[in-house]
């Protein structure tokens, strides 16, 4: 609004004072963007009724004006209307800016709003928030599952780590108020460390397309935005608490925010989580407690023109990990497998004892936009964030309580992007980003360190481009390029080195020889390229299609260049390999949409050609004086993933609906001919909702949760003697577990209290016949049943 | 325009703030619970040849396989007292774990397993080799051989045994779960 002023008073003609009612008020609209002249806009005085329209050339007239103040508004399609107030004193002259782009325009108020996607020609979903609201005392991964093609990888039922397609862990980009988290995704039991509370809504976009954020992101992009401050004067806030039976726990979480009409925006947000001792079907799993924290801080200013936002957050996790998956060898692994119920097996209680973990993950941004009139909106970040991973096992003497891994991983990030929107039908954006990290591992730990001390510099730029060729048709491409440098210090048993032949390969990165020990410096430099393009084009009303074309390279995280070591919880010797070069991707994916005011059906396919694929398989047997075990060692090889994901949405009638979600992944080792490990098994999800808004809002819902048996899975079983028995025995690791079947009930009212708040009352009843079951990606399915059921009652207060 | 200059300042700088990090090179870890050698010693009753069975794996998870060895064989109709050490030999001087499982006792236990056509191996009576409950620790015990035998007799070294689980406390591991820390075979001959 000032910006206009401004320019009125630029632009404004002194003419000599004249005190009859024969001024002319005159001007030209124009289009912010690209200054363009707007034909057909209306311009009104409201104090005296008159009209005028704008000319071809954007120009208007109004004749025979008396001095005095009046307030004008200009209104034209695809703008937002304005009302400027004018004193007249003299025949006046004035140029008035419209925001002729609807789009960029909501982007400014209301940033990620809810049904805005980030990609144009990507498969991708929003997840509202009041699905969301659901999962308020669950985790990301958990809330993910609503997506047709999203499963989880678990480590136990708290730490849950969402797939896409099949891929996971740094084949996965999560992005949380705009920055990339660095949270050491490379391990299947680090789950994002974001709270799912802080979120307004969460976006999956399937395989590489969004390059903007990374080019190495095969699975896909999971897009974490905060809730959108609007521009009114305004306080306002919501607290959601529940109770559940499972875990005999509770959480809590608030939000307020403060709006103002000028623009800017203040919110706080906390969350708290506190569980005990989990059920399965029949017994305790003992040692699942949860213990969890989060607070964020968001303030900042929005205008059309520019703004800034300032946020800060803190997550920490302290999490039990189920006490029977600590094995010492292979033999208590046998044992575990072999026996249908946990070998420890408890009581219930609050105690988080070892093994656990402890990670803290903080936060803490600073971004800027400016919009340049006749260019486009420039965007410049920081973002720094600093993870803090404890993981404690069971220890003897005085390291009873001293931590097993103790590691600090810092990032500082430089981003900047440029958002070219001048032309109607093309839009262009650029941009880099620089970043630091830097990883310690204490050696206070007194163990070797399973992930050493590095620094990484990496540097990337993007161009993507999107054509509109017509009202149905649009096109996009785009090209990013990355350069990574990791540096790294990190000792070796002098007998690893030479097994694995590094003495021929890399002798010369050799810094320090300490005899049994070696320090060396491998430092690696990658460059690589990824490129998307895509089209969707709307048939008509009905039917539409999208196809999409994504390159990506992604280089060998730390855990596949540096493992070496033995895995506890897994029994299995895990070796990295120097020599592991970047993996590369090539996605072709189509869906297909159709649309009805009684149905709604989204078909998406994928093929993902993989080559150079890293993965880790068994190679061998070594002894140890705990026994002997096998030895895993990472591999690349060339691979591919295929899948199928349907969702449908149907309208029975006016209250009640019926929604079904199945998705189907292959993958394959092209190589061996053989299939790949971890592949998610058949699901389907068939869910019947009764709606009435006339009874509260009152809404039931069944929703039957089917997953097939894993057919489709390597066999990496092996024999091994046990002493105890003086034998040799198979370890069946490799047999997924058998199918099941769960049904899950909720339903919720809503209560008015106020005329601007009220109450949501629910009640969530999931394993509703206490089913046990075990599910093949769950890391734990050795050792015990997944949950059993839980019964929660949650209240949400909007104020 | 002016914040922006400011702005972008503010970046370079702290690009360049954060990209000096220290050189200095990381400090070298050696493990601490690690036990790299278990010996075991069985002492005749009355006077003979000691034997010794000792497995020594000095790289723990490293690549080289441990050294196995076994000084002699065992005398027939000879009462032997058996004595187990662990040692973690990658320090120096080297660090004797044994103390640390007498000093927490109640939460470790060893089993003694033999194959072929060997004795059983029983623990001590001696009340030094019993926890602050009464249990058996089981680094002391007695092995009994009659006539010419072979076998194998495996040591394993439990950590958070169930002790008063059936038959635990008479040597029995069926029961015991827990987790292992150690466990060592020794091919025996008796003649």
């Amino acid at each position: 609004m000032k910006y206009i002023l401004l320019i009125v008073s630029l632009f404004a003609f002194h003419l000599t004072n004249s005190q009859s009612c024969s001024h002319t008020f005159s001007g030209e609209i124009h289009d912010f963007h690209n200054g363009a002249s707007i034909e057909g806009a209306t311009i009104y005085i409201q104090e005296l009724n008159k009209y005028a329209i704008s000319d071809k050339n954007g120009k208007f007239r109004f004749k025979n004006l008396c001095e005095g103040s009046v307030t004008v508004t200009v209104a034209h399609i695809g703008c937002e209307t304005i009302s400027l107030e004018i004193t007249i004193q003299e025949d006046l002259f004035k140029i008035i800016n419209l925001e002729h782009h609807f789009e960029a325009l909501n982007e400014v108020k209301i940033e990620g709003h809810s049904g805005i996607k980030k990609t144009k020609t990507s498969q991708e979903t929003v997840i509202k928030a009041e699905t969301l609201e659901k999962y308020s005392a669950s985790n990301l991964g958990d809330a993910l599952k609503e997506i047709s093609g999203v499963s989880s990888i678990n480590t136990g039922n708290s730490i849950v780590k969402p797939v896409i397609n099949g891929l996971h862990s740094s084949r996965i980009i999560t992005l949380s108020n705009n920055v990339v988290l660095q949270d050491q995704e490379w391990g299947i039991e680090h789950a994002p460390n974001v709270d799912i509370n802080s979120a307004g809504n969460v976006s999956v976009i399937k395989g590489s397309g969004a390059l903007a954020y990374g080019g190495y992101a095969l699975g896909g992009v999971i897009v974490l935005n905060p809730r959108n401050p609007s521009k009114t004067d305004s306080l306002y806030g919501q607290t959601i608490t529940s109770a559940q039976t499972n875990g005999r726990g509770t959480n809590i979480s608030s939000t307020l925010t403060k709006t103002y009409e000028s623009g800017w925006y203040v919110s706080g947000q906390a969350s708290a989580k506190r569980y005990g001792d989990f059920k399965a079907a029949n017994y305790y799993l003992t040692n699942t407690g949860l213990d969890s924290k989060s607070f964020s801080f968001n303030t900042g200013f929005n205008s059309f023109e520019k703004g800034f936002n300032a946020y800060y957050s803190f997550v920490n996790n302290n999490i039990g990990i189920l006490a029977s998956s600590h094995i010492g060898n292979i033999e208590d692994l046998v044992n575990a497998i072999n026996s249908n119920e946990p070998t420890v097996e408890e009581d219930f209680s609050y105690g988080i004892d070892s093994p656990r973990q402890d990670v803290t993950h903080q936060i803490a941004k600073a971004s800027f936009y400016k919009r340049f009139k006749g260019i486009g909106k420039l965007n410049l970040q920081y973002d720094y964030q600093n993870n803090k991973r404890f993981e404690f096992d069971k220890r003897v003497g005085d390291d009873k309580n001293k931590a097993s891994i103790d590691l600090t991983l810092q990032t500082h990030t430089v981003s900047s992007n440029l958002k070219i929107d001048k032309h109607d039908n093309k839009a262009f954006e650029v941009g880099f980003n620089a970043e630091y990290q830097n990883n310690f591992a204490n050696p206070d730990t007194g163990i070797r360190r399973l992930i050493p001390d590095y620094d990484k510099y990496s540097f990337g730029a993007f161009i993507t481009s999107e054509w509109t060729l017509n009202d149905k048709t649009l096109f996009d491409a785009a090209l990013r390029y990355d350069f990574v440098n990791i540096d790294s210090k990190k000792f070796y048993q002098t007998s690893r080195w030479e097994e694995r032949g590094y003495d021929a390969d890399f002798s010369d990165i050799i810094i320090n020889d300490l005899g049994t020990q070696l320090l060396t410096n491998p430092n690696f430099k990658y460059n690589t390229i990824s490129a998307s393009t895509g089209l969707t084009h709307q048939f008509n009303a009905n039917n539409s299609i999208l196809v999409n074309y994504s390159l990506s390279n992604r280089i060998p995280n730390p855990s596949e260049l540096f493992s070496d070591g033995l895995h506890h919880s897994a029994a299995r010797i895990e070796l990295g390999d120097l020599r592991i070069k970047q993996e590369q991707s090539n996605r072709f994916s189509a869906s297909y949409a159709y649309q009805t005011e009684f149905l709604k059906l989204n078909l998406e396919g994928f093929y993902n050609s993989i080559n150079d694929f890293i993965y880790i398989e068994p190679t061998g047997v070594e002894q140890t004086i705990r026994g002997s075990f096998p030895v895993w060692e990472y591999q690349q090889t060339n691979a591919m993933l295929t899948g199928l994901d349907l969702s449908l949405n149907l309208t029975l009638n006016e209250h009640v609906h019926f929604a079904n979600t199945t998705s189907y992944t292959k993958g394959r080792d092209l190589t061996q001919r053989r299939d790949l490990i971890d592949i998610p098994a058949l699901k389907t999800i068939n869910t019947i909702s009764y709606n009435n808004k006339a009874w509260k809002n009152f809404n039931a819902e069944l929703k039957s949760e089917w997953v097939f048996k894993q057919n489709e899975y390597p066999n990496n079983n092996f024999e091994t003697y046990v002493a105890t028995t003086d034998s040799y025995v198979l370890v069946d690791i490799s047999t997924p577990p058998p199918a099941y079947h769960l049904l899950h009930f909720s339903t919720d009212v809503t209560l008015p209290t106020s005329k601007n708040t009220n109450l949501n009352v629910g009640l969530n009843i999931s394993n509703l016949f206490n089913t046990s079951y075990r599910e093949y990606l769950n890391r734990l399915r050795y050792f015990a049943d997944d949950l059993g059921r839980n019964i929660m009652i949650q209240l949400k207060f909007n104020y | 325009m002016k914040s922006l200059k400011y702005l972008s300042l503010l970046f370079i700088s702290i690009l360049t703030l954060t990209a000096c990090s220290s050189d200095e090179d990381p400090e070298i870890v050696n493990e601490e619970e690690l036990i790299t050698t278990v010996t075991a010693v069985y002492t005749p009753v009355g006077g003979g040849d000691v034997v010794t069975l000792q497995y020594k794996d000095l790289d723990g998870e490293g690549a080289n396989a441990p050294v196995i060895t076994v000084s002699g064989s065992f005398q027939t109709n000879t009462t032997y007292e058996g004595n187990v050490t662990f040692l973690n030999e990658t320090t120096d001087p080297a660090d004797n774990i044994t103390l640390e499982i007498l000093e927490e006792g109640d939460e470790h236990q060893l089993f003694y397993l033999t194959t072929g056509s060997l004795n059983s191996v029983t623990y001590s009576d001696d009340s030094s080799d019993l926890d602050s409950n009464g249990f058996p620790i089981g680094l002391k015990s007695i092995f009994t051989t009659t006539g010419a035998a072979s076998g194998t007799l495996t040591i394993i070294l439990r950590h958070e045994p169930n002790k008063d689980a059936a038959n635990v406390s008479s040597g029995d591991i069926t029961n015991a779960g827990g987790s292992t820390d150690a466990s060592v075979t020794f091919s025996i001959v008796v003649e």
